[in-house]
C-alpha cells in the first residue's frame, strides 16, 4: 500500500527562481510555460516568494464541488486528477478551493491542478537539486491539517512580510 | 517561420500620438544582431542614423528600447536590456536588469518595445496577451520606487482580475519603473525593477522621465516562444544550472564579500572619491551584513540558481524599515566606502535611498563623492551646498541625494552627472575645466564602476574603461578585441545574466544554436557579430552630441586620478601605466579593424555590412 504523498512548502526558503514552474510545465506541457505550471510562485512584494499549489485537503472540496465529476482523487498518492474531457471550465473547483489554487489553463481553459507527477514531482526535484528545499516530499499522517496550507498567496505573503521585515512588513502589500 | 527563441513581434509605441503598432524584424537582422544590445543598436541606427549628433537624448524623438533576446528566460538568469541614445554618453549603452518583466513581455507574445514621443500626462504601458495599452499614471507620478511598485502590484492585479475573473488567481505583473530621479530627468537616473534591481548605466531612467513614462508593466499567460531544438535546449538548460550551482561563493555571498575584499586585498575599491582604493575596515566584512541584516540568503531572479542576491532589511535603529538587496559589491563601495561610510547599516540606508529615489546606485554616489571632494578641497563651500558635506556623514549624503532627485539647489547641478557638473561648477567658480575635471572619475561621461585599475590586481586593467564603447560601465569592460565579443557583448544581446554565464563558451554557444537554429559559433560571434555591434556603437559614440562630443584619442583614456599613485595600502605608489594603456588600446582598435585613432575603417564597415555608416566616419578621419 502506497502512503499518501504531500509536498511540504516553506515560502521563507523559496528563492523565487521559478525552476519549479519550468520543470512542471516541461513535464505536463512539453515546453516551458510558467503560467501553465501546476505550481506557481507568486511575488506580491520582492523577497516574498510564495509557491502556490494544491494542498490535497482531506475533504477535497474541489472534487465535491465539480458538477460533472471531472475531478477525482488518485488512489495511490491522494492527488487531485482532472479529466480534461469532462471539464466544462465552469470554475466551481476554483471557487470551492480555500486557497483558490486551481486555475483555468491559458491554453485549453480547463481546470488545472497538481497531480504530483504520478509520485515523483518534478518541482521538488529541481528545488532540492538547487538546495533550497522550499518544497520537500513528506509522507504525512492524518494529524497534519493539509487544508490549512491552502491559502491565498497574498495572505501568506502578508504574514511572511512581518516575519521577514518586522513592522515594515505591514506596509509592503496593499 | 520565426527563428527559434523569438516571440516574433515588437511593440512600437508613439507616446505623443498615443498609437501602438506591432512590427517584426527580418530573420537576417535577428541573425546578425541577435537581440538586446545588438538589436537595440540596429534600431537606433535605422531610426536616427545620420541625425544622431543633432538628437537630444532627452527629446521626444529619442527611441527608448526594452529588448529581450532569444536566450532570455531559457538560459539561466533572465534579464532585459534597456537602451536608446544615452543622455550620459550620447552614445548607446545596453543596460540590463533582472526582472520578471522580461518573462511577462515574452509570454505575452513580444520580444520588446520601442517608445518614441512624449505623453501629454504621465502614463504607463500595460501589456497582456490581448495586446498593449497606455494607462494614466498621474496618481503614481511623484511616488518613490517602493510605493510605485506596491501600488502597481495591487492595481494591475485587480484590473486583470476584473477583465477575466473566472480563470483563477492572477499573479502580480512584471514591472519596470522610475522614481523621482527619473521623473526629474536626473541625467544618470536608473530604470528600476523589484524595488532594488536597476538598469543603471546609460541614464535611461531620465529618458523615461522625459517621455512622461512612469512604468512598463506586463502580464503574459502564453508559452515561452518555441525553440529550434527543444530536447537539446532542455539538456543544456539542466547543464547550465549545474554550472550555476557550483558557483558556491556567489551562492553564499553574491558579490557582498567584496566590500571588504576589494579594499583590503586587491586595493581597487573607491574610497572617498577614489582618493584611495585601499581600506582595512573590518566592519565592512560580509558577516556584519549577513548576521545582522540579511533576511533571505538565497534570493534569485527568474530561472537563476546562482542566487547572488540576498534580501537585506534594517529592523532597528534610525534607518528602521529599509529594505534592499545585498547590497552588492558596487553599492557597498559606492554607497559606502566612496562616501567615507564604513558602517553596514548606513551603507544599506544609502543603497535603499538610491532604490527609492530611482537613482543609479553607482552613478549618483560617484557624483556625490565628487561633490564631497570639492567640499574637502574648499572649491564647493557650505554656502554652495547649504550644509557641511563631510566624508562619512550619512545624513548629509541622504540630504544631497534628495536634492539631486528633486533638482534643488546644488542638487540641480549635480543631477547632470559628474562630468557635466564639473564643467558647470568650473563655470560657476571661474575656474578652468581641467582644474575641476581632474577629480571627476568617469569615462565618456559614464561614472566608473567600483573596480580600479591602479593596483592591477582586480579583473579590470589599464584600458578596460578607456577603450570601451560603454565608457565607465564595469559590466562591459574591454580586455582584448577578440574575446570581449563573446563576453558582455554576447550576454547583453542574447540577454541573460553575466553571473549565470557558464565558464564553458562551448556550452553557451551550443545553447544559442539550439535555441535559434542560427549557425552561430563562438568564432563567428568573435569575428563578425560582436564586432558589428560594437563598431556600430563606436560610430554612434563618435558622432555623440548635441551637448557633448568625445574627442578620439584624448577621450579614449582613463580619468586623471587613475594616473595618480595610490597613496595607501599594499600597492602604495602604483599607477595605471599610461604606456600600456596606449599600446593595448591600439591593439584593441586594430583587432576590431578601427584605425589608430579608433575610427572604424572603410573596409571594416564594408566587411560588416555597415557601408552606409562610412560617409559619417569621414569627418573623424585625419
Amino acid at each position: 500500500m502506497v502512503k499518501p504523498l504531500w509536498i511540504a512548502r516553506d515560502p521563507s526558503a523559496c528563492s523565487g527562481c521559478r525552476r519549479c514552474e519550468l520543470a512542471c510545465s516541461m513535464h505536463h506541457e512539453g515546453w516551458m510555460w510558467p503560467e501553465a505550471s501546476r505550481i506557481r510562485v507568486f511575488m506580491p512584494f520582492p523577497g516574498l516568494e510564495v509557491p502556490h499549489l494544491c494542498s490535497q485537503c482531506q475533504d477535497y472540496p474541489c472534487v465535491e464541488a465539480c458538477p460533472v465529476e471531472a475531478l477525482s482523487t488518485d488512489p495511490d498518492y491522494g492527488a487531485v486528477i482532472v479529466d480534461r474531457e469532462k471539464c466544462t471550465s465552469c470554475g466551481a473547483c476554483i471557487r470551492a478551493c480555500p486557497g483558490t489554487v486551481p486555475y483555468l489553463h491559458p491554453g485549453d481553459d480547463k481546470a488545472t491542478i497538481c497531480d504530483l507527477c504520478g509520485g515523483e514531482p518534478e518541482c521538488v526535484e529541481v528545488c532540492t537539486e538547487a538546495g533550497y528545499n522550499a518544497l520537500t516530499i513528506v509522507n504525512e499522517g492524518p494529524s497534519v491539517h493539509r487544508k490549512l496550507y491552502s491559502r491565498n498567496p497574498v495572505d501568506t505573503a502578508r504574514d511572511l512580510a512581518v516575519n521577514m521585515f518586522g513592522e515594515k512588513g505591514e506596509e509592503v502589500i496593499e | 517561420m520565426t527563428p527559434g527563441g523569438y516571440a516574433g513581434k515588437w511593440l512600437d509605441v508613439d507616446l505623443s500620438k498615443e498609437e501602438i503598432e506591432e512590427f517584426s524584424f527580418p530573420d537576417e537582422t535577428l541573425e546578425q544582431y541577435f537581440g538586446g544590445r545588438g538589436v537595440a543598436t540596429k534600431i537606433l541606427w535605422d531610426r536616427v542614423g545620420r541625425r544622431w549628433s543633432d538628437l537630444d537624448a532627452l527629446a521626444p524623438e529619442n527611441p527608448l528600447i526594452f529588448a529581450t533576446g532569444p536566450m532570455t528566460c531559457y538560459y539561466p538568469g533572465a534579464r532585459i536590456c534597456v537602451s536608446g541614445k544615452s543622455p550620459v554618453s550620447n552614445g548607446v549603452v545596453g543596460s540590463t536588469a533582472a526582472t520578471e518583466f522580461a518573462v511577462d513581455i515574452r509570454t505575452a507574445g513580444y520580444d520588446g518595445v520601442v517608445f518614441t514621443g512624449k505623453a501629454e500626462k504621465p502614463v504607463y504601458l500595460l501589456v497582456t496577451d490581448e495586446g498593449a495599452e497606455l494607462v494614466d499614471a498621474s496618481h503614481l507620478w511623484g511616488l518613490n520606487g517602493e510605493k510605485t511598485l506596491i501600488k502597481l502590484n495591487k492595481e494591475v492585479r485587480e484590473t486583470l482580475k476584473k477583465r477575466k475573473p473566472d480563470v483563477g488567481l492572477w499573479k502580480e505583473p512584471g514591472t519596470m519603473y522610475i522614481g523621482p530621479a527619473g521623473e526629474n530627468m536626473v541625467r544618470h537616473a536608473a530604470v528600476m525593477a523589484k524595488i532594488c534591481h536597476a538598469a543603471g548605466y546609460g541614464g535611461y531612467g531620465s529618458v523615461m522621465g522625459s517621455k512622461n513614462l512612469k512604468a512598463v508593466v506586463a502580464k503574459g499567460r502564453g508559452r515561452l516562444p518555441a525553440v529550434n531544438a527543444p530536447e537539446s535546449v532542455y539538456l543544456l538548460w539542466r547543464k547550465a544550472h549545474r554550472d550555476c550551482m557550483t558557483n558556491t561563493t556567489f551562492r553564499r555571498w553574491g558579490t557582498g564579500h567584496l566590500g571588504y575584499g576589494c579594499g583590503a586585498d586587491t586595493s581597487s575599491e573607491p574610497v572617498r572619491n577614489w582618493q584611495e582604493e585601499w581600506h582595512d575596515e573590518k566592519t565592512m566584512g560580509v558577516p556584519h551584513y549577513m548576521d545582522r541584516y540579511w533576511v533571505k540568503v538565497k534570493w534569485s531572479d527568474f530561472n537563476c540558481t546562482t542566487n547572488c542576491m540576498k534580501v537585506s532589511c534594517i529592523k532597528a535603529g534610525r534607518w528602521k524599515g529599509d529594505i534592499t538587496d545585498v547590497p552588492d559589491y558596487e553599492l557597498q563601495a559606492y554607497c559606502g566606502t566612496n562616501l567615507g561610510i564604513f558602517d553596514p547599516g548606513d551603507n544599506i540606508h544609502i543603497s535603499t535611498l538610491m532604490d527609492k529615489l530611482g537613482h543609479s546606485g553607482i552613478n549618483c554616489p560617484n557624483t556625490m563623492g565628487y561633490a564631497a571632494e570639492l567640499y574637502q578641497r574648499g572649491i564647493l563651500t557650505e554656502n554652495d551646498i547649504g550644509f557641511k558635506l563631510e566624508w562619512g556623514d550619512t545624513e548629509a549624503f541622504d540630504r544631497l541625494a534628495h536634492m539631486m532627485a528633486y533638482r534643488e539647489g546644488i542638487g540641480d547641478v549635480l543631477a547632470e552627472g559628474t562630468y557635466r557638473a564639473a564643467l558647470k561648477i568650473a563655470h560657476m567658480k571661474g575656474l578652468k575645466p581641467d582644474e575641476l575635471l581632474k577629480y571627476a572619475v568617469h569615462v565618456k561621461g559614464i561614472e566608473i564602476g567600483a573596480h580600479g585599475t591602479r593596483s592591477d590586481k582586480d579583473y579590470t586593467q589599464d584600458m578596460c574603461y578607456a577603450a570601451s564603447v560603454q565608457g565607465g560601465d564595469h559590466t562591459s569592460t574591454v580586455t582584448d578585441g577578440y574575446s570581449d565579443m563573446s563576453g558582455a557583448v554576447f550576454q547583453d544581446s542574447a540577454v541573460f545574466c553575466m553571473f549565470t554565464a557558464s565558464p564553458s563558451q562551448e556550452l553557451i554557444f551550443d545553447f544559442a544554436k539550439a535555441v535559434t537554429g542560427f549557425p552561430i559559433t563562438v568564432d563567428s560571434w568573435r569575428r563578425v557579430n560582436g564586432p558589428r555591434i560594437v563598431t556600430l556603437q563606436k560610430a554612434l559614440l563618435l558622432m555623440g552630441g548635441p551637448d557633448v562630443t568625445w574627442e578620439p584619442v584624448k577621450d579614449d583614456d582613463n580619468p586623471p586620478r587613475f594616473y595618480e599613485p595610490l597613496p595607501t595600502g599594499p600597492y602604495k605608489g602604483m599607477v595605471t601605466d599610461r604606456e600600456r594603456v596606449d599600446i593595448r588600446t591600439q591593439a584593441y582598435f586594430e583587432t576590431l579593424g578601427w584605425d589608430e585613432r579608433g575610427i572604424p575603417k572603410k573596409e571594416t564597415l564594408d566587411r560588416l555590412g555597415l557601408s552606409d555608416v562610412d560617409p559619417l566616419m569621414e569627418k573623424f578621419r585625419q
